[in-house]
């Protein structure tokens, strides 16, 4: 079994842009990767059965006009007819990253607390900076989550490149289940403490993101969207102190982001196939 | 009836763009506001029922978790200023509304102008005065906006009227015969009044054109209207004026030019393009196999390597950008894109660059009417670039900003773009293109509307403070980026056959270069799809409007071609074919607008020919004494504008989608210092990559352009080797880019003269330094008026007063480095490292930041007569054995010190790296007055910073014998900077973090 390869779509189009990397990045981590348009998706929904992995990609959908991921996560509600929420029903896995993040949450496939797949909760607004950042950020994973993408990930350097992912929940005790039943996948934390960064703590926190939540998952642990780009270190040399690290013997053979793209292949390899 | 749809935050929710611009409120007009919320409004052209509009709030427009919907009344505040597009202004958010409220509400919705989009901005504790000015000055554009400015009890109950937002036109095309038989002063009031920007001798050509008996017959026989024999139709002139415009045709540049020297030696010049830039190219074309093409499509092509070549195009865009800085910036980035798109059988832009040229952001004195304040452009073109690139997932690898009041008038805005394709696109090689007869003429993407109307005429000519508005057009990367995904999608399934953008002169450019292949075309512009009725025949056909290109398409697959586009959301719509007539043929309808013989078109206009004399200017030199604290005037030129980090703008770009970022932006111990040149892999599982500098220094000008040219030229190349590429030769890869920006207003005096001479001077060093160096340019681009023209009141009185910037050439250079891993960045690295100085140094302070920076504290101009020269051979040699020793890992970090001199590169490199140096002075290799200002900030070109492991240095120093070179210091575990002078004391002892701060300061937050 071990040589079999999960598959994973990534569907694309109407500016997402992360298609490349995406693709490439499921390839290292052992799997095949379609890069589809997503009108082609949405006329044969049916194609998602074929498929293990789907990978919400990031970008502009839109343009993020009227809100990051909003007319996108209509667009995948209302015109693949539930086909997502089949896949995740199917025991399949769901990734999205950034502009993939903010759609998953417009959508409500995340927190989806009581596996409320439909229903908005929690959303991502625009960073108290203000402005769209790329900076690289310091990340721990929770390691108590059931998160299935973040497994043995611990802490991890990653670029955040966005001007819309403070992460905000709605009324109730919804920031509480998170909290409660570990959805909060992972966090931003302060490099000198190493610990989980203050919400104020700019720019280790880069947005404001309640509780510095950089990463959120729902309760089965297999859908789940981050923030920062896995996908934009796959290269033990994306990382800015690359020449650094080598010198310190710490250089990794390939790009630490590339442990994310492996769990969720890992998971399907051992669960799905 | 329309509705207005007004989303708000709920209450304790932050508003960051609402306090932010509270802050910039302060900073900039110096209001104090007691707060400022922000409100987005979308007001709907449809009759929508209470449910529907219910549900759209709930569905799409409100977020449920930090927003709501609201009424104009609702909430706090004194002030309410909404803003929208004027009628007609490309609203991309527009759209995407139109289209997602279309699909929801199950109802027809114009997609142009369905749904406006509007924002509110709500403030208190301020006067009426005081909200005007902030509606004026700092959240509208005239030019592109309205702005409503009205206090809290103007707004009624149902709130705030809805704008008419009909275009209010008629439909009725018209096409006007224009008589060309009339006077001279005739002409050339036809030429002024139409923004055609044609000479009397090219108005002559097209008056003799219209007149030949044979064309008049011919006209006639292919059934023409009568009243447009002898004559020609608005459509024609329009289009040979975007043919012929400067901008198109680059006049000056191929013009014949009579050059006189400041001893009188007179030459003529064939061309400066031709002999200077064009003719080392080629020379160097035939020794580097992997130069593809230069010069001759809409990009340069060059061939990296492992099945992929790379297109590489730079454009300015700074006309429109003084206009209306974001639309003007955003559409120049988006318009190089389709460069990329455009060469061969279309590449896939892959990385962007920027570089701006502006005036002094904290300028404090009035204005000149017309003028925006130089922070505004600033912002402007940096939010409409960093939209563009990040929109459309093209990673940023290089930008710069370049400050000088003479830019505040005219900003100067660079935007480029490098792109990859297959070398093989279905087993054709993929530079090569060709429309066939009978291939459709295709035009994909966009609509036209009347924005962009006579651009390419209207860069050709001075701004002044009545420029037409029309000129300003607003980019829309995510309609771009679908037809670009699309088209790259139909490209690899061989369902075309050309392609070209539609940039300037619109279709009449696109069709007409495309049309040469076959040798013409006949076109119907009724067919084309318009943004909204009443456009005239003439502005269909020359309308710049964006995001289109044309593609030529065999009738076979046409079928093929528009249903892909269908699936892909993008329009496409074929206009008519390419012929062999010779003729260009536009129709509208039935009735033929234009019919135009195509080698009058492209070959009937006489060369310019231009006048040029050179006289040197002999400046009094600077006298002064050397400061006695060299430490805080260090501070102080690190904190210098065109010396500071700009961070807080360039982190606003996505420099890392695809994954492919080695060396980016930002280095160092916090990734927070700007880096010397940017490294990107060429392709995943690749080890090769690119590297990506630039050279710029318009002070030089002041002094002497030849100087000036050659400075940036050694600078481009300096950068890129310090980050760890060669020099090229026939296996490895570096390559230029050139683009001039001048400053020739009238070309019939004495000033035009001179400036002509600056210009022939800049080009003859490019020619000399690319044949000395062996790089070759294979693209560029040119600007020629960049000139202010306007009035300004002193004492009471009008007076007229012009405005040129100084002349600047950007040098852009593009290297492979056959392994990244051996990429070198310009932070130091490790203490104990040894520090080397290469190169040298003379007192070479012409035009410096250091004068400048004296002149300053004594306020008066001083730039001094001792520019910085270059020795290419040195140069060669140094740079040739630093590339090897950097090649077998010796070397821990390399610095190109530019402005500023070795002073502010120690500096720069220590706090990188978070280490301190101490270096001596007397080590340096130096000719000159003996001073420690002048070693510590002579910008001599040909130099660099180097740090070297202890261990390495002597097979390093073996490696640099023959060169000049010294070790003039050592990494220190100390953060202090420590310099000694001549006189064997220390003249500098700084913290670094200190020095630091001071160089992140300046435009922190800005």
């Amino acid at each position: 079994m071990a040589d079999k390869r999960p598959r994973v779509l990534v569907p694309t189009g109407y500016g997402l842009n992360c298609e490349e990397e995406t693709a490439y990045g499921y390839r290292l981590a052992g799997a095949d990767a379609d890069i589809v348009h997503i009108n082609d998706v949405i006329s044969s929904p049916k194609m998602l059965e074929d498929y293990h992995i789907l990978a919400l990609i990031g970008g502009f959908a839109d343009g993020d006009h009227i809100a990051s991921g909003k007319v996108h996560a209509n667009r995948l509600k209302y015109r693949l007819g539930g086909a997502i929420e089949e896949f995740i029903e199917n025991g399949k896995l769901v990734i999205g990253v950034c502009n993939g993040f903010q759609t998953m949450v417009k959508y409500g496939l995340l927190p989806a607390i009581d596996n409320r797949y439909r229903t908005e909760t929690v959303t991502l607004t625009y960073n108290d900076s203000g402005k769209f950042e790329d900076r690289w950020v310091h990340l721990l994973a929770n390691s108590d989550s059931k998160c299935v993408w973040t497994r043995n990930v611990g802490a991890i350097s990653l670029p955040v490149r966005h001007g819309e992912g403070k992460l905000r929940a709605g009324s109730g005790d919804v920031m509480e289940t998170i909290v409660e039943e570990k959805l909060d996948a992972l966090h931003y934390i302060n490099p000198h403490t190493q610990e989980i960064a203050k919400e104020s703590d700019y720019p280790y926190n880069p947005n404001g993101s309640a509780m510095s939540i950089a990463g959120l998952c729902d309760p089965t642990g297999r859908v789940f969207g981050m923030m920062p780009h896995w996908e934009a270190y796959l290269s033990p040399y994306n990382h800015p102190l690359w020449q650094r690290l080598r010198a310190a013997g710490k250089l990794p053979e390939q790009g630490l982001g590339l442990k994310i793209g492996m769990n969720g292949v890992e998971y399907a390899r051992e669960k799905l196939l | 009836m329309p509705s207005r749809i007004i989303v708000g935050f709920r209450d304790g929710e932050s508003d960051p763009l609402g306090s932010s611009l509270e802050k910039t409120i302060r900073n900039f007009l110096g209001i104090n506001a007691e707060s400022v919320r922000t409100r987005r409004v979308y007001t709907i052209y449809a009759d929508l029922g209470r449910e529907e509009i219910e549900s759209l709030e709930k569905d799409l427009f409100v977020d449920p978790v930090t927003e709501c919907s609201v009424r104009d009344i609702d909430g706090r505040f004194d002030w309410l200023i909404e803003v929208e597009y004027k009628p007609g202004v490309t609203n991309p958010v527009g759209k995407t509304a139109a289209e997602a409220v279309s699909r929801m509400v199950n109802k027809e919705i114009d997609i142009e102008g369905g749904v406006s989009t509007s924002l509110q901005y709500l403030i208190s504790g301020i006067g009426r005065g005081e909200a005007q000015a902030i509606a004026a000055r700092l959240l509208s554009n005239q030019v592109i906006e309205n702005a409503r400015v009205l206090g809290r009890e103007e707004i009624g109950a149902d709130g705030i009227p809805i704008l008419q937002q009909d275009m209010g036109m008629e439909h009725r095309p018209e096409v006007k015969a224009v008589d060309l038989a009339v006077s001279d002063e005739k002409l050339m009031e036809i030429s002024r009044n139409g923004v055609l920007a044609l000479s009397l001798a090219e108005m002559k050509v097209i008056q003799k054109y219209s007149q030949y008996g044979s064309v008049i017959k011919e006209r006639e026989s292919i059934g023409m209207d009568s009243q447009f024999l002898g004559k020609l139709t608005d459509v024609e002139l329009e289009v040979v004026a975007q043919t012929q415009s400067e901008h198109c045709k680059h006049k000056i540049f191929n013009g014949i030019v009579n050059y006189a020297e400041q001893n009188g030696v007179v030459e003529v010049i064939d061309g400066l393009f031709g002999t200077c830039i064009k003719a080392p190219a080629r020379e160097l074309m035939g020794r580097y196999k992997w130069i593809i093409s230069a010069f001759d499509d809409n990009a340069g092509i060059v061939d990296v390597g492992g099945g992929i070549v790379v297109a590489d195009k730079i454009e300015t865009h700074n006309a429109p950008s003084a206009l209306d800085p974001y639309g003007g910036a955003i559409t120049g980035i988006l318009g190089v894109n389709r460069d990329i798109l455009g060469a061969g059988i279309g590449a896939r832009p892959m990385f962007n660059v920027f570089g701006y040229c502006f005036g002094d952001p904290f300028h404090s004195k009035a204005l000149m009417g017309g003028v925006l304040h130089p922070a505004r452009i600033r912002n402007g073109v940096h939010r409409g670039v960093i939209d563009g690139g990040n929109q459309s997932g093209i990673a940023l690898m290089d930008g710069f900003e370049v400050f000088d009041e003479r830019f505040g008038f005219r900003p100067l805005v660079y935007c480029g773009t490098i792109g990859t394709m297959p070398k093989t696109v279905n087993a054709r090689q993929s530079d090569l293109k060709k429309a066939m007869p009978g291939d459709l003429a295709v035009m994909v993407g966009g609509r036209i509307g009347k924005d962009g109307i006579h651009g390419a005429t209207f860069s050709s000519a001075e701004l002044n403070k009545d420029s037409p508005v029309q000129a300003v057009q607003i980019g829309d990367s995510i309609t771009q980026k679908k037809m670009l995904d699309f088209l790259i999608e139909a490209r690899d399934r061989g369902l075309y056959s050309s392609i070209t953008d539609n940039g300037a002169g619109g279709l009449s450019s696109s069709i007409g270069e495309m049309a040469k292949d076959t040798n013409g075309c006949i076109i119907d512009l009724k067919k084309a799809p318009l943004k909204y009725r009443g456009l005239m025949p003439w502005e269909i056909i020359v309308s710049e409007s964006q995001e289109r290109m044309t593609v030529a398409v065999d009738p076979s697959k046409i079928g093929e071609f528009t249903e892909l586009a269908g699936l892909r959301g993008v329009e496409a719509t074929a206009l008519g074919r390419f012929t062999d007539s010779g003729r260009f043929h536009a129709m509208y309808g039935d009735m033929t607008v234009a019919y135009l013989d195509m080698d009058f078109m492209h070959k009937g206009f006489p060369r310019m020919e231009l006048v040029a004399r050179w006289k040197e200017v002999a400046r009094e030199e600077p006298r002064f004494l050397q400061p006695d604290d060299l430490g805080s005037v260090l501070e102080c030129m690190l904190a210098r504008l065109n010396i500071c980090s700009k961070e807080y703008k360039m982190r606003q770009y996505d420099h890392e989608v695809k994954g492919l970022s080695i060396v980016k932006p930002f280095v160092g111990k916090q990734a927070d210092v700007s880096s010397d040149a940017t490294v990107a892999l060429l392709g995943y599982a690749r080890k090769d990559g690119l590297v990506v500098s630039h050279g710029i220094n318009p002070h030089y000008s002041d002094i002497d352009t030849y100087w000036m040219a050659a400075s940036v030229i050694d600078e481009a190349i300096r950068r890129a080797i310090a980050t760890g590429c060669k020099l090229p030769d026939e296996d490895n890869i570096m390559y230029a880019l050139d683009n001039f920006c001048w400053n020739l207003s009238s070309l019939d005096s004495d000033d035009g003269h001179f400036k002509m001479a600056q210009l022939v001077r800049a080009n003859k060093a490019l020619a000399e330094y690319c044949r000395a160096f062996k790089v070759p340019c294979i693209s560029g681009k040119d600007s020629m008026k960049n000139v202010w023209r306007g009035e300004e009141t002193i004492d009471g009185k009008t007076v007229e007063k012009t405005i040129s910037i100084p002349p600047t050439l950007l040098f852009s250079v593009r290297a492979r480095i056959e392994d990244v891993s051996k990429a070198v960045t310009m932070d130091v690295k490790n203490d104990g490292d040894a520090v080397y100085v290469l190169g040298e140094t003379y007192d070479e302070l012409g035009a410096s930041e250091y004068f400048a920076y004296v002149g300053e504290k004594a306020a008066e101009k001083m730039v001094g007569n001792n520019v910085p020269k270059v020795d290419a051979v040195k140069a060669i040699k140094t740079y040739s054995a630093l590339s090897a020793a950097i090649e077998k890992g010796l070397v821990s970090s390399a610095h190109t010190p530019t402005l500023g001199g070795l002073g502010v590169a120690m500096a720069q490199s220590a706090f990188a790296g978070g280490y301190g140096i101490e270096a001596d002075l007397r080590k340096v290799p130096y000719l000159g007055e003996r001073r420690d200002d002048y070693i510590l900030f002579s910008q001599s070109n040909s130099r660099f910073i180097v740090t070297v492991p202890s261990t390495k240095c002597s097979e390093f120093e073996g490696m640099m014998d023959g060169t000049a070179y010294a070790r003039i210091g050592t990494v220190t575990r100390s953060t202090r900077l420590k310099v000694t002078g001549l006189g064997g004391t220390v003249v500098i002892d700084s913290d670094i973090q200190a020095l630091k701060e001071s160089w992140k300061g300046t435009l922190e937050g800005m």
